[in-house]
């Protein structure tokens, strides 16, 4: 097909696209939510091990808006959102797009489960405004956006319900993700939203570790009908701690020939001047769009 | 070799001195995770498949194929001879390989062959060959249906459903992919 029947053909999609951003948008201002926009160009990104950036101009796409967006918290905005495009180089595939559209939110004062009732909140609410109802249909599967029917699953718990392997031997043979994508993801989010939540320490990215628990970090990713659609944590606030991760991410991406970072200075500066107590959750836009359109391809969704 | 990012549908690799070619392939990748390639394959020769998913650091063997286009000679009484279209080397190849294509095998036809290692695996005859009727019940005169079928035979002994209206001396297009009537090319 031709680009411009193919465009034509994606009309329906892209007017609920409209439609759920638009609903988002006004979730969010109902509590309280600023809406910003951070640079896409950045001069440094998270150090992160498996997420790998595209070089532009004088710095990089922004893999994510999470280190500008902390700042803004460290300047005293509480409670902000935005939506604006996000790169990762050589992701392609059903759910991938090297390019995509991120919604991004933090709250001051949230820890990750306070996100999470926030979260279900506005998706119900989104589901009700675009779809007229809390039910979905998701490639022939009913999906109840209540947030009553939410679940939260450890994924200790998840690991002893449908993985092969013990989550510690999973991990002692760098097998983690490989059963999170083949054993355990497809069960998740059935007929429900999945809150898969407190990942082991060594998974942390930049949550923060759980008082109760240190051994696993408050951070939770959204399932809906097997796919993975965000990730939320507590967020890091402390500064050595946040050096030590990006200091240990840095030795591996060197390792593995990745693009090295100059070091973050204003995150650092922000986490310096202090970061409050605060919850973020980063949401693959279009994949959420693929749910409300009934689209099993994200091309389908988006330009 | 092929790193994983070179996976894709259609890809033909080599695992433990055999050929796979991958059916399905999807990208996964954990937001936070590595990028995880998982594959649906069809062993080559003997059509049997497996689910295996590669990392992003794995290598994935090249297998020797080698795509080669001939053209049909003669059967020497055990083997079927083909012939390169460049070099004309000859090709010998089994009964047992050719298994259903035999009937369908006429001279000087071009045939294309994928070998493994220097051995044939996949043939590719004409989609459609033409072959004369020897063997069938009288055609009922005036019924054109063609979904009410009978048994036929041609000149070579393939037996065939045709429909009705087929009669001996006909000649008949045969799809080789499916070895069923295609069409009626003239009649008797």
């Amino acid at each position: 097909m031709d680009v411009i029947s193919a465009l034509a053909q994606k009309r329906a999609c892209l007017e609920k696209r409209a439609l759920l951003a638009q609903a988002l948008r006004d979730g969010f201002r109902h509590f309280g939510f600023l809406e910003i926009d951070t640079p896409s160009l950045i001069p440094a990104p998270a150090q992160e091990e498996f997420i790998e950036t595209i070089p532009a101009g004088s710095g990089f796409l922004r893999p994510s808006p999470e280190l500008e967006m902390k700042q803004l918290l460290a300047a005293g905005y509480k409670r902000i959102f935005q939506f604006g495009p996000c790169w990762r180089a050589g992701e392609r595939g059903r759910k991938h797009s090297e390019e995509f559209t991120m919604l991004e939110y933090y709250a001051a004062g949230f820890d990750y489960r306070k996100l999470m009732g926030l979260t279900c909140e506005i998706l119900a609410e989104a589901a009700i405004r675009v779809n007229g109802s809390l039910t979905l249909n998701y490639q022939g599967e009913e999906i109840d956006f209540s947030p009553e029917s939410a679940e939260w699953l450890t994924v200790a718990d998840a690991f002893n319900r449908y993985s092969p392997v013990a989550l510690d031997d999973a991990l002692a043979q760098d097998r983690f993700d490989e059963i999170m994508v083949v054993n355990i993801e497809p069960q998740l989010g059935r007929g429900h939203l999945t809150f898969l939540a407190d990942y082991p320490a060594s998974r942390a990215a930049l949550a923060r570790r759980s008082a109760l628990n240190p051994d696993v970090a408050e951070r939770w990713e959204l399932y809906i009908a097997g796919i993975e659609l965000s990730n939320a944590f507590s967020e890091l606030t402390d500064e050595k701690e946040q050096r030590q991760r990006f200091a240990e991410a840095a030795a591996f991406r060197c390792a593995h020939g990745m693009n090295n970072y100059p070091e973050a200075e204003a995150f650092f500066a922000a986490l310096h001047a202090g970061l409050p107590e605060s919850s973020g959750n980063a949401l693959g836009f279009d994949r959420l769009v693929m749910i409300f359109t009934d689209s099993d391809n994200i091309d389908a969704v988006k330009f | 070799m092929y790193s994983a990012s070179d996976l894709r549908k259609g890809l033909k690799i080599e695992i433990d001195g055999a050929p796979w070619v991958i059916t399905e392939f999807e990208f996964c990748k954990p937001g936070k995770g590595t990028a995880l390639y998982r594959c649906r394959m069809k062993n080559m020769i003997t059509g049997i498949g497996m689910e295996k998913t590669y990392r992003p650091t794995d290598k994935i063997d090249k297998p020797d194929l080698e795509e080669m286009d001939t053209f049909y000679s003669y059967c020497d009484g055990h083997n079927y001879v083909f012939s390169n279209a460049e070099t004309y080397e000859e090709l010998h190849v089994s009964a047992e390989f050719l298994g259903r294509n035999v009937y369908f095998l006429m001279e000087n036809d071009p045939c294309h062959f994928l070998l493994y290692k220097g051995e044939p695996i996949e043939i590719t005859l004409p989609t459609f060959i033409e072959k004369t009727i020897t063997e069938t019940e009288p055609g009922a005169r005036g019924d054109t249906a063609t979904n009410v079928l009978k048994p036929a035979k041609v000149d070579n002994g393939y037996e065939i459903q045709v429909p009705l209206f087929i009669n001996i001396g006909d000649v008949v297009k045969i799809d080789t992919r499916t070895g069923e009537y295609a069409e009626r090319v003239s009649k008797a």
